[in-house]
């Protein structure tokens, strides 16, 4: 700042801050538009309904950004279609997912509060090794064990069944939900804050730990129980690679909703005209994501904030 | 009170070191059998039978029936798809004992007859599991029956079935709790880590072993190790030529990544959260917004946005300013490796920003304003302000986060996967020029079905996270204080 400006500096204070705060709110504006682009772009292409001169209608990645023509043909087209020889794929896929979605939430969260009430209010002889252990086991990258997770589930006839090719969707349940107890250290972090002379004081009165457990730390656990559901229900619809490895590329009948979307573009048959189509679905899959998400908001921040500051 | 008092003999016991420990532990072993009844001297041998003698049937049977349960599986070696389990596995592991061939049938891509080593090694696996289930069981077995004969010296009576149920729900409700968790991560966590680790010591290359129509594999051991500073193997020169690049951009990468994210969130929510401004929550749900979406989508649609054929592209030659659309991400193998390089981390930053503000926009508001009234009186420029007590602030106390996400990138597959797919691809190697160590993983293990040696790569990165998070975790407030946080 210059020595004009400094002397100016009290008198001028209010129109300096109407000058940042302008500023601000460009600058952020401009951000917004950028953040939000993409999106944009994704919902306009799933609702692009443009024909060639010869009539066949287009489905590529188009140069423009706005589409020429609206319309619902290729919704239309993606809850008729026959993908990958399974009719009518794409309901089944997002029929598939939720069920898988809405088991996996149950059993995961269920897992991740006991292991992180234990961890966080019980004292026992092996608390300390646990938490050394379940922080080693998450540092080796998840790939690595994603075959041997597929060989053992199809050693018990889980997966790549061929009788029973159904098998598999409870294997990939086993898979997404099995190791979920060990990622209790958000969790943990949230009932640490919890006073502890709420568990003393209950225990005096002769509560068994169990008692104190589903009365007093259950009721006051609303937030992190609604951040763990709302994580491991949407995790299904995000995950588009161990479903795959699990489920298996030829078994496109129990397949996930984002295992199809993604082969429509880089499957082993990827159509570069499906991608109106892809677009479509995405829409499709964001739409009760996002609204989740929204509606939960308070407590995802919650969460992630607790996650951040205790690492 | 009584948690202090419980620490103090902890300590010194750990300092009495290992072999004391050994040596209590035998000692123990004997004085069991030699000061415990009739049952508990029976319990080394047949499980349960100090339960029975203490009439406690239903804990007996449980006991006796594990006992039956592990010797019959150790003796009878029942088998799924012809590899057997038990003794039999524990002679199959060194896996020098396999039928030859194995007709393969390229119908089914299985394999008809003759052995399969993958399941030899995860069997016999599962079988020294077995085994050491049997002896913390047997210790389990003996522990309760001189644990009840020491109740019945002072007159206590031993518990019933029912009493040790409920103690279930009280003082030993982590026994509870944690079981369920405990067996699902020793099945799909803990066995698969380390059938994989097992892997990176075998020859065990799927796309070899189809070629020559077999499921046989062996130990190598450290081979596949050297390979990486050799060349020698099947894999071996691409190893030996890639792997360096690889980890050297996956560290540029994780250093960038994580930086940009952070002080691009931190400068984020201080714009986000300035004082007067309003729609605060406008912006920030707007930020929000990008996060809820799944990455697969936003991501996959920023990568046909920049496509050759995206609008992008045709904008920049509707402008002037290409002829030719540019390559942004290196889909094709003569696009610019730098430029992709620099759009990963470009797009990284819309990825990871929303995230940083969530998380800083709490601690900002958390700074305690004085700092900043005593800032002001001083006549301290805003400039200043976040240099000298913002920054310092949000630093302190993200450093945990930090390295978490820091951790988090150098295995951050979804944006290298889906938005280069590791490329510009090099004709003749697997990984590209923004593969990082974890999709080079992926290309390895499920393209390629090479995994011992992905397995190489998966314990190189591990070894490189936790090397780091060893050492910044041990030192930080978080791990140290957490008994005094708790």
């Amino acid at each position: 700042m210059s020595t004009a400006g400094k002397k100016r500096k009290f008198s001028s204070q209010s129109r300096n801050r109407r000058i940042s705060l302008g500023a601000t709110y460009t600058v952020l504006s401009l951000l917004s538009v950028i953040w939000l682009i993409p999106l944009i772009w994704i919902v306009l292409s799933a609702f692009r309904c443009e024909y060639q001169p010869d009539g066949t209608f287009i489905g590529r990645v188009t140069s423009s950004f706005f589409p020429k023509q609206f319309g619902l043909k290729n919704f239309e087209d993606l809850f008729t279609a026959t993908y990958y020889g399974v009719p009518k794929a794409f309901p089944r896929w997002m029929l598939n997912t939720l069920f898988i979605a809405i088991i996996d939430c149950i059993i995961s969260t269920f897992l991740v509060l006991s292991v992180a009430y234990c961890m966080s209010k019980l004292k026992f002889k092996l608390r300390k090794p646990f938490m050394n252990i379940s922080m080693i086991l998450g540092l080796f990258p998840g790939f690595m064990s994603m075959i041997a997770i597929y060989f053992l589930l199809k050693s018990v006839g889980l997966t790549g069944n061929p009788s029973h090719p159904e098998y598999s969707v409870v294997g990939l349940i086993l898979a997404y939900s099995a190791g979920a107890g060990l990622g209790f250290q958000i969790a943990k972090g949230f009932f640490d804050v919890l006073p502890n002379a709420l568990v003393e004081s209950a225990k005096l009165d002769g509560c068994t730990n169990f008692k104190i457990f589903r009365r007093i730390i259950l009721p006051l656990s609303k937030p992190i129980i609604i951040y763990q559901a709302l994580m491991s229900f949407t995790g299904p619809w995000m995950d588009f690679i161990f479903a795959k490895v699990i489920i298996g590329a030829d078994n496109a009948k129990y397949w996930t909703v984002s295992v199809g979307l993604y082969s429509m573009l880089f499957g082993t048959h990827p159509d570069t005209n499906l991608f109106t189509q892809f677009a479509a679905g995405c829409v499709i899959v964001a739409v009760p994501i996002v609204t989740l998400f929204m509606f939960l908001q308070q407590y995802y921040v919650e969460g992630v904030t607790a996650g951040a500051v205790k690492g | 009170m009584a948690s202090n008092k419980n620490h103090a003999p902890k300590k010194n016991q750990e300092k009495t070191g290992l072999f004391e420990g050994l040596r209590k532990k035998c000692e123990n072993f004997g004085k069991r059998f030699a000061d415990g009844s009739l049952g508990t001297k029976l319990s080394h041998f047949i499980f349960g039978a100090g339960s029975f003698y203490h009439g406690q049937y239903v804990k007996g049977a449980l006991f006796l029936l594990i006992q039956l349960g592990i010797l019959a599986v150790m003796i009878f070696c029942p088998s799924i798809n012809g590899t057997p389990y038990g003794w039999k596995a524990l002679r199959n592991l060194p896996l020098n004992n396999v039928t030859e061939g194995g007709d393969f049938d390229p119908l089914t891509g299985q394999f008809t007859v003759g052995s399969d080593c993958k399941l030899m090694v995860l069997f016999g696996f599962v079988t020294i599991a077995l085994i050491i289930i049997y002896f913390m069981v047997w210790n389990m077995n003996i522990q309760s029956s001189y644990q009840t004969d020491m109740d019945l010296k002072i007159g206590k009576k031993p518990n019933t079935f029912r009493e040790d149920m409920r103690s279930l729900l009280d003082g030993k409700f982590h026994v509870l709790m944690l079981t369920p968790t405990c067996i699902a991560a020793a099945v799909f966590t803990i066995l698969p880590t380390i059938f994989m680790i097992a892997l990176a010591f075998t020859t065990y290359n799927s796309q070899d072993m189809n070629d020559l129509g077999t499921n046989l594999f062996h130990w190598n051991g450290l081979q596949n190790f050297r390979a990486v500073f050799t060349g020698e193997g099947s894999l071996g020169v691409e190893i030996k030529n890639r792997f360096m690049p690889v980890l050297g951009w996956t560290f540029l990468w994780a250093i960038f990544a994580t930086l940009t994210c952070y002080f691009g969130g931190i400068i984020l929510a201080l714009l986000i959260n300035k004082k007067g401004l309003k729609g605060k929550k406008v912006f920030r749900t707007i930020f929000i917004f990008t996060i809820a979406v799944p990455q697969f989508i936003s991501l996959l649609a920023v990568r046909n946005l920049l496509g050759e054929y995206g609008p992008v592209n045709s904008l920049l030659q509707d402008w002037g300013i290409t002829k030719e659309p540019i390559g942004f991400l290196g889909l094709h193998p003569s696009d610019s490796e730098s430029l992709a390089k620099f759009m990963v981390i470009l797009i990284n930053m819309w990825v990871g920003i929303p995230y940083t503000m969530l998380m800083t926009s709490g601690i900002l508001m958390n700074i305690p304003t004085d700092l900043y009234e005593a800032a002001r009186v001083d006549g301290s420029s805003t400039m200043k302000m976040f240099f000298k007590i913002t920054l310092p602030y949000v630093i302190f106390i993200t450093t945990p986060y930090l390295i978490s996400s820091f951790v988090g990138n150098i295995n951050s597959f979804n944006t290298i996967f889906l938005l280069t797919g590791g490329g510009p691809t090099y004709t003749g190697y697997q990984a590209g020029g923004t593969d990082l160590l974890v999709t080079w993983l992926y290309k390895v293990t499920i393209d390629q079905g090479s995994y011992n040696t992905g397995a190489v790569i998966g314990i190189f990165t591990f070894l490189i996270t936790a090397t780091i998070t060893l050492i910044t975790y041990r030192r930080s407030k978080a791990y140290n204080e957490e008994d005094t946080f708790q």
